[in-house]
């Protein structure tokens, strides 16, 4: 009857000792490959770091002249590289120059990292049903799972610092992307592709004259999403010690500064709006002239 | 010119997971509806005999659903038979390996679509080049070929203009510039013209006739319908629920359709245009009377006006090389015109 009214749990004891024998493996684990890993990492802290100092130590004006031809190039909207102009603007005069810089630098380098890990991953998924089958909830578990759970083994392999934060950036923000080269090049015309089979194109040959570009569209509102939810998770990062307007909405968090927590909060909202819109408009451009009309 | 035939021979197609295992049925007589309600399978294709003739236009007719595109995607083996052959230049499509394949793909064959499957992201120029860059032909080349064919189908100016920036009718036209720059001897056309305009379809099937003149490539045209297939074809395969119920030239399927299902078919066939006079002659020539000399190759539509021009009612027939053979009445022509064969 016990059995009914009360859950039949493990004893407290086993319990304790099932979490410690998987934390104390884990532990072990560390103990043994640790220093391998952070090693490993040790070029990408020297490249983000150097990205950081280049971004923080080039002259402002030149910076911004830098981003309005950026955003310009991408989106061929003036009354963005308007907006853009100006926010930045008021970015630096209330004196969050430096700490956007940081931002930029981290966002900038885990989109890129999400890229060249993301399509890959993407096309091998959409090339086998069962690789998709295994990715697939890999990718709902990255994107539900609380951030902070997966922050503990990474603090416990890699300490704290950018390295740390730039990972967990990236396990959030990789999704996206992945998913949506998957997607687009599943959902290129079967027409066209029969088309290219029918004059003899190889697999790879087939991948980059019609799946590829065909699917650029999506692949790119994956990036737009990746650069989303990589801004999204900056405060989160600041957790681990990296700094940026992250950091700021952290400390103003702590110690209960509205003003400073806004700020800098809608200051990365700022920059999300130009990425976004950027992006995006580049995205339409490469979608010119891709719709199918008949007849 | 091509210089090789397609033989087709004892080919099957039966869609599902397990083909193969109702192949027997199939041989023994099982139906399609069969196959299908009892075993959840679509026969495809029924020991499908034909010998497309080496630099003619070969037609394969029949109404939707009976297994056209299935057959044609057999030659390049876009699906791959049940059981059968695929025989050009002596070698069995159906047994080449994949870089066989591609290779006969690549060069051997060219393919048109009904809908067009051009690639939106390229220009005209760049879609026409597609099959040349599969190839590996250097840049220039193939660039210069490309040149050529746009121009020939008349599209001339519009190198630089993306598909969803042209007509049907236009895109069609670089479809078809694709297919003929690949210098193949085999050009593949399923249902190309079928969905554009009465007009552009006409004007598609000259620019088609026109370039066949010149060219001589062994054509496999697929359409459903019937004055094209008259129009266009050196031979004609008439296909129903995937099985050949006639096949021959134009002339002699209207002549002696097989069945009440072809004579349906033909009854509104303009008649004229597709009997010779050949077909109805007398094999003993007028003496003296006749002023009008036919010749044998002439459809009746073209003896009969002749003969009504020059207020004539009989004419004499010669042969290619311009020999009198024959002789033909008035009377018997125009009844041949408007007399179905009976079933
Ligand atoms: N991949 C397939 N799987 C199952 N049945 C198919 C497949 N492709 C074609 N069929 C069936 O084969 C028959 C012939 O189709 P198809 O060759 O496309 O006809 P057509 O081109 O003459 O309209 C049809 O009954 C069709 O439903
Ligand atoms: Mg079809």
């Amino acid at each position: 009857m016990s059995l009914f009214t009360e859950f039949p749990e493990m004893t407290r004891t086993e319990l304790r000792d099932f979490k410690k024998g998987i934390d104390g493996s884990f532990k072990d684990f560390i103990h043994a490959y640790g220093e391998g890993i952070e090693n490993f990492f040790k070029p990408l802290l020297h490249f983000l770091k150097w990205f950081e100092d280049l971004l923080v130590a080039t002259p402002w004006p030149i910076m911004l002249a830098i981003i309005a031809l950026l955003v310009w190039g991408g989106s061929r909207s003036w009354g963005l590289v308007a907006g853009t102009i100006i926010s930045m603007l008021v970015i630096g005069y209330l004196g969050m120059w430096e700490d956007a810089m940081f931002t930029l630098a981290l966002t900038t380098v885990a989109t890129i990292i999400c890229i060249v890990i993301g399509i890959p991953i993407g096309i091998l998924m959409s090339k086998s049903d069962r690789f998709q089958a295994v990715i697939t909830p890999i990718l709902d578990i990255m994107q539900t799972i609380p951030a902070f759970v997966y922050l503990i083994p990474i603090v416990m392999i890699l300490g704290i610092g950018l390295v740390p934060g730039l990972i967990a950036v990236i396990i959030y923000a990789v999704p996206p992307i992945v998913r949506l080269t998957n997607l687009g090049i599943r959902l290129v015309d079967t027409d066209i592709l029969e088309a290219a089979d029918a004059f003899g194109a190889s697999p790879r040959q087939k991948l980059w004259t019609v799946q590829m570009p065909l699917a650029l569209p999506n692949i790119f509102a994956g990036v737009n999403q990746t650069i989303m939810m990589a801004l999204a998770m900056v405060v989160v990062a600041s957790l681990l010690g990296v700094h940026g307007l992250g950091l700021e909405v952290l400390k103003a968090v702590n110690s209960q500064y509205i003003t400073l927590g806004f700020m800098n909060g809608l200051a990365i909202v700022a920059i999300a709006i130009v990425f976004d819109r950027t992006s995006q408009k580049f995205g339409k451009r490469l979608q010119k002239h891709s719709e199918v009309i008949h007849g | 010119m091509a210089s090789h035939g397609i033989e087709i021979k004892d080919l099957f197609k039966i869609f599902g997971p397990h083909g193969n295992k109702f192949i027997d049925a199939v041989k023994g007589g099982m139906t399609k509806t069969e196959l299908n309600e009892k075993h959840g399978h679509v026969l495809g294709l029924k020991d499908i005999n034909i010998s497309m003739p080496a630099g003619q236009i070969q037609v394969v007719m029949g109404l939707s659903g009976s297994g056209k595109s299935t057959l044609i995607r057999h030659i390049n083996r876009l699906i791959e038979p049940t059981a059968g052959s695929v025989q050009y230049e002596d070698v069995d499509v159906c047994q080449m390996s994949t870089s066989e394949l591609q290779q006969f793909r690549r060069h051997k064959t060219a393919m048109v679509f009904q809908k067009f499957a051009l690639l939106p992201h390229r220009t005209v120029i760049g879609n026409t080049v597609y099959g040349l860059e599969l190839q590996g032909v250097n840049k220039d080349e193939a660039r210069s070929r490309a040149l050529k064919w746009i121009d020939r189908v008349g599209l001339s100016g519009f190198e630089d203009h993306y598909p969803n920036q042209l007509s049907g009718g236009m895109q069609q036209r670089v479809g078809l510039a694709r297919a003929l720059s690949n210098d193949a001897d085999i050009l593949l056309m399923d249902e190309a013209f079928s969905a554009l305009d009465p007009l552009i379809r006409t004007d598609m099937q000259s620019v088609l006739l026109d370039i066949q003149e010149e060219l001589r490539k062994t054509i496999v045209f697929i359409t459903h319908d019937l004055d094209e297939a008259l129009r266009l074809g050196d031979r004609i395969a008439i296909l129903r629920d995937g099985e050949v119920i006639q096949q021959g030239t134009g002339e002699e399927i209207v002549l002696n359709p097989a069945d009440s299902y072809i004579a349906d078919f033909i009854k509104e066939v303009n008649r004229g245009r597709v009997i010779s006079v050949e077909t109805i002659m007398n094999k003993t020539p007028i003496e003296g009377a006749a002023n009008i000399v036919l010749k044998s190759s002439d459809m009746l539509e073209t003896a009969a006006q002749a003969m009504a021009q020059a207020q004539e009612t009989s004419a004499n027939v010669c042969d290619d090389s311009k020999k009198i053979i024959g002789s033909i009445h008035l009377k018997d022509t125009i009844n041949a015109m408007v007399t179905a064969a009976r079933h």
